[in-house]
């Protein structure tokens, strides 16, 4: 295996093109050297992102939005103040994965890029309409982070792509949103199920509305029926029932040791409702 | 297989070494820097016993790269008491609340442990809790280490 510690993203799409072996990206780590040591991977070309200008950057764009650099770990997004009162729920989905150790390394784009439906930080953004910019030998696109799941383990990235950084829209006005997982202990597991909600009032109203949910489904997926549930409502028992209806009704989840199908959409209405709540309360002011 | 020459600082003295790519700095620390005081208990970073500080931040040295040490401070558990040998508060309150039985977590306990009371002096049980989630410990129960992280942190505000 050859370790590239690349100054670019240019020189790391360069050396990833001209490989002719297995190529990995590595910024946090927290999953690429698990598959390392388990064998799954055995990569002939690891390019190290880190020392590329910028990759450690959270920025507050001129529009009110944020750029999150490939390699800021959760531990850097949670002591960002700005960032968690515009987007509480993004940032509290990150600091949900693993440790205080893992919170030392792992990124969000590590996350989303691992490919699992159970990824805590993805709701979040997929919810926020997070995207993020790849470059690739084909060059630079942005796209929606809710494009970039495609399976358990996989990606839309092409071959050779790799994620430069992460964007939040402005959160604007009177939003709020909130990441809520479950899982049979307190710290220290993977998502049974989680859900994001991100909504904008006006008024009491709500204005708009987005409905995320992991681990019910082959990927994290946006529920559009379950944001379009909400809209108009001030969160009345009728707008929560039905945000709860289509939020059940979106899901495709398997049994697996972690919880059984049944199980995982029951508990999927419970969290959307609850996570509704909290957004709320945030988007009106208050913390919660 | 070529190796790499690295070079680091590791409880406030310079190392050197030469390092296989695919090697963790869990194992440059034990094989070749002879600091055999970081443990390998899950190699997966569930379990907390390789924990160091790499420039201040709290990690699983079995998740980082030796390469990736260059140009890095690193503090692990053999820099914890000082150059005396006076033992660290932390250590100390362990060792009278018995926050030990095989003593195999111990040390990533402890490096945690100061990571913690570096940020928050005052913590409370539950800070303490969720902060050493990732510290796992088969004998102890836990109950006596949180009580040696809190006496620890009364003593050392109290000393500061």
């Amino acid at each position: 295996m050859r370790y590239h510690a690349v100054e670019s993203f240019e020189d790391a799409v360069r050396i990833a093109a001209s490989s002719r072996g297995t190529t990995r990206f590595l910024a946090g780590g927290t999953d690429v050297l698990v598959q390392l040591r388990a064998g799954l991977v055995q990569p002939d070309d690891l390019i190290d992102l880190k020392k590329i200008n910028g990759v450690k950057d959270i920025t507050r764009r001129a529009d009110g939005g944020w750029d999150i650099g490939a390699a800021v770990s959760g531990a850097e997004l949670g002591a960002h103040a700005a960032l968690c009162r515009d987007w509480p729920g993004v940032v509290e989905g990150m600091r949900l994965v693993g440790s205080t150790q893992v919170q030392g390394r792992a990124t969000l784009t590590g996350n989303l890029c691992n490919g699992s439906p159970a990824a805590d930080s993805v709701p979040g953004l997929v919810a926020a309409g997070a995207t993020a910019t790849l470059i690739g030998p084909e060059g630079t696109r942005t796209i929606p982070v809710a494009e970039i799941p495609k399976g358990p383990g996989r990606t839309n990235l092409k071959p050779g792509e790799v994620i430069k950084a992460i964007h939040l829209p402005p959160c604007g006005a009177n939003a709020g949103d909130a990441y809520l997982r479950f899982i049979p202990r307190t710290e220290m597991d993977i998502a049974v199920v989680g859900c994001a909600v991100s909504l904008r009032l006006d008024g009491d109203r709500v204005s708009e509305a987005r409905v995320a949910l992991g681990a019910v489904a082959p990927t994290v997926m946006l529920v559009p029926e379950a944001g379009a549930a909400l809209v108009g409502s001030t969160l009345d028992d009728a707008a929560l029932d039905a945000l709860v209806t289509a939020a059940r009704a979106a899901c495709r989840p398997i049994s697996d040791k972690r919880g059984t199908v049944e199980f995982r959409i029951e508990v999927a209405g419970v969290l959307a409702r609850r996570a509704a709540l909290i957004a709320y309360a945030r988007a009106k002011g208050e913390t919660a | 297989m070529t190796k790499i020459h690295v070079t680091t600082t590791v409880n406030g003295e310079t190392a050197e070494f030469l390092t296989d790519p695919r090697e963790t700095l869990l194992d440059v620390l034990r094989n070749q820097l002879g600091l055999t005081g970081s443990k390998e208990g899950c190699g997966t970073g569930d379990c907390g016993a390789c924990s160091v500080l790499v420039d201040g931040v709290l990690v699983s040295s079995c998740l980082v790269l030796g390469v990736e040490a260059q140009g890095k401070t690193i503090e692990t558990i053999e820099g914890m008491a000082d150059p005396k040998g006076d033992l660290h508060p932390l250590q100390r309150k362990f060792i009278e609340h018995a926050a030990l039985q095989c003593g195999f977590c111990t040390p990533g306990v402890l490096v945690a442990a100061k990571a913690l009371l570096a940020q928050n002096p005052d913590p409370t049980e539950t800070e303490i809790r969720y902060w050493l989630a990732g510290n796992l410990c088969r004998c102890t129960g836990y109950d006596k280490i949180v009580r040696a992280v809190q006496d620890a942190a009364a003593e050392m505000r109290g000393a500061a």
